[in-house]
């Protein structure tokens, strides 16, 4: 799922500047589990904004609501009446949302809550580690299943390099080294000659280096009846 | 013209390679460049190798700090007559600019590379930058090996003209983890299209000879020349640190201890004690001890079956060089002069 985190609370108050009349927008998905955006966090933040802009003698009309997913247009739908009456929409959800709100509502303004940080998953309570890079063409079945694209600093497709060192990565003690892992993976599994054999570069264009990507997929298409 | 050069037994016809294809014991060093634009600093580094090595090895913006460009040091060492090997690492370049750095460079009369993946940007003096690792080191390799030998571009796409004929070089870090997969991936470097290979330093022999007894079984030795790196430790809180704090450098209790002793004059006093003169000399008796050390392990390497050479990689110490060459016996170097095609 995409992990983010809440920008600083300051950083917030200055996006959120002079407006006054504050919708907080959460989302009920991605951002919901990993405990950024949701509706508990979008309440704890507009209560937040409300007491601090009290205090700074600017009391501002905050509210929040929350939509199951920010990301599509349906959901947003529900929430049009109350985007239209803000002076400003401050969104608790992934970067994606941010887009699709100033999309479907090109006369609002709208500012990000939180930072989009990776594709990730939850390691143990409090703690997320990113494990996908999306970068279009997927080599986990020639890596047994740990991606070093996303986990090993270099991307390298014929690791490890010189500084893997008990396991972990050069750049920093609590990175694991993804070739580390994904040597131990293969031994496990009885697969080490695949190491064997050399990776030729990889094809950046499916990932964002080819420009913005856009699936379109035919058979869901939907066409007028002829 | 190419196809002569192709004919005449050598890939490229550098001095390091025909040093290493007459069978004599090869010997690079490395020169750091400035972290500013001035020429003079490569020259007063180039003078302190001068026949001391058959190649100088020059590092591409080491522990990602900025410094002059690898291929322009290279230019000057030229112009000295002096024969550069170029460390080419893929943190900063993508598959463009490698390959037309490449072109650039054996324009410039360059004929050795050593292909290397990089330390990662966030050591050095601009963590904040993007890092490329478009291609890996392995890569590079099959890069520069298929400009030389197919003629071709990494996209397939053929030169139109003269190829660049590089002497490949790959780099090796014995005992770096996974430790029992370290040879399997000297064999990836080689069979990619290394034709020597220089390891990381060297310090523990019994690690190293082992080390080697794996690429031995394999051939490796047979299909590239391995040159063990090695180098001058100039105090033992340099040695302390190397051990704790650089991937894959292991240095036997033993030789830390022998600094520590060459220090022993010094020792009842405290670092703030010490007069200028007293640090001087300590530093000096270090730094002899370091050199003693580093021609006894290049005369225990040069008994190891299957090394080609020696790597002396003095970090910000060229002087070092010349009393480790001469120490050694390493000193003068040969004169191979080129095959007639």
């Amino acid at each position: 799922m995409i992990i983010a985190e809440q920008k600083p609370f300051e950083e917030i108050k200055g996006l959120v500047g002079s407006a006054q009349k504050v919708l907080v927008v959460g989302c009920g998905t991605c951002v919901t589990v990993c405990f950024a955006g949701g509706s508990r966090e979008a309440a704890i933040l507009a209560a937040s904004l409300r007491m601090a802009s009290k205090l700074d003698g600017d009391p501002k009309d905050v509210t929040d609501v929350t939509v199951q997913r920010q990301c599509e247009w349906e959901y947003l739908d529900t929430i049009a009446e109350q985007v239209n009456e803000a002076d400003l929409v401050l969104s608790l959800g992934c970067g994606i949302g941010v887009q699709a709100i100033a999309e479907h509502f090109p006369k609002t303004w709208v500012v990000p809550g939180l930072n989009t940080s990776f594709l990730g998953l939850p390691a143990e309570q409090g703690v997320w580690v990113e494990r996908c890079a999306a970068c279009g063409d997927c080599i986990l079945g020639l890596t047994a299943g740990v991606c070093p694209i996303a986990r090993c600093s270099k991307s390298l497709l014929n690791g490890p390099c010189g500084g893997s060192q008990d396991g972990h990565c050069e750049v920093n003690e609590d990175i694991p080294c993804a070739w580390q892992l994904i040597y131990d993976r293969l031994k496990s599994l009885d697969k080490l000659e695949m190491l064997s054999e050399i990776r030729p570069p990889k094809n950046w264009r499916t990932s964002r280096d080819g420009g913005p990507r856009k699936i379109v997929r035919p058979d869901l298409r939907l066409y007028e009846e002829e | 013209m190419a196809d002569q050069r192709a004919s005449n037994g050598y890939v490229s016809g550098s001095n390091l390679e025909r040093v290493l294809k007459s069978g004599n014991f090869a010997v690079t060093a490395e020169l750091g460049p400035p972290q500013s634009a001035d020429a003079e600093v490569i020259r007063k580094k180039a003078a302190l190798l001068r026949g001391y090595c058959d190649a100088v090895n020059i590092t591409d913006n080491q522990t990602a700090i900025v410094r002059m460009s690898s291929i322009g040091a290279g230019a000057i060492l030229v112009s000295e007559g002096l024969e550069p090997v170029i460390q080419m690492t893929c943190r900063d370049r993508n598959r463009l600019a490698i390959q037309s750095d490449l072109l650039g460079s054996y324009a410039l009369g360059m004929r050795n590379i050593l292909c290397l993946t990089g330390d990662h940007q966030t050591f050095g003096n601009h963590p904040q930058a993007k890092n490329v690792f478009d291609i890996d080191s392995i890569q590079l390799i099959q890069i520069v090996k298929n400009l030389r030998d197919e003629h071709v571009f990494q996209c397939g796409d053929p030169l139109k003209g003269l190829e660049p004929r590089f002497f490949i070089g790959a780099a090796e870090s014995p005992f770096a983890h996974p430790i029992e997969f370290r040879p399997y991936r000297l064999g990836k470097k080689i069979k990619a299209g290394a034709n020597f290979i220089q390891t990381q330093l060297v310090f523990d022999i019994p690690a190293f000879e082992a080390f080697m007894e794996k690429v031995r079984a394999l051939g490796l030795h047979q299909q590239a020349y391995i040159l063990a790196g090695v180098g001058p430790l100039k105090s033992p809180a340099m040695a302390k640190y190397m051990k704790e704090s650089v991937p894959g450098i292991l240095i036997p209790p033993e030789l830390i201890q022998r600094l520590e002793d060459a220090g022993l004059p010094w020792a009842g006093k405290s670092k703030d004690e010490l007069t200028k003169e007293e640090k001087k000399a300590r530093s000096e008796a270090w730094k002899q001890t370091g050199i003693d050390i580093c021609i006894e392990l290049i005369q225990k390497i040069m008994q190891i079956e299957g090394v080609a050479g020696v790597h002396i990689m003095a970090i910000e110490w060229e002087e070092a060089v010349e009393p480790i060459v001469k120490g050694a016996g390493l000193y003068p170097r040969p004169v191979v002069e080129p095959l007639i095609a």
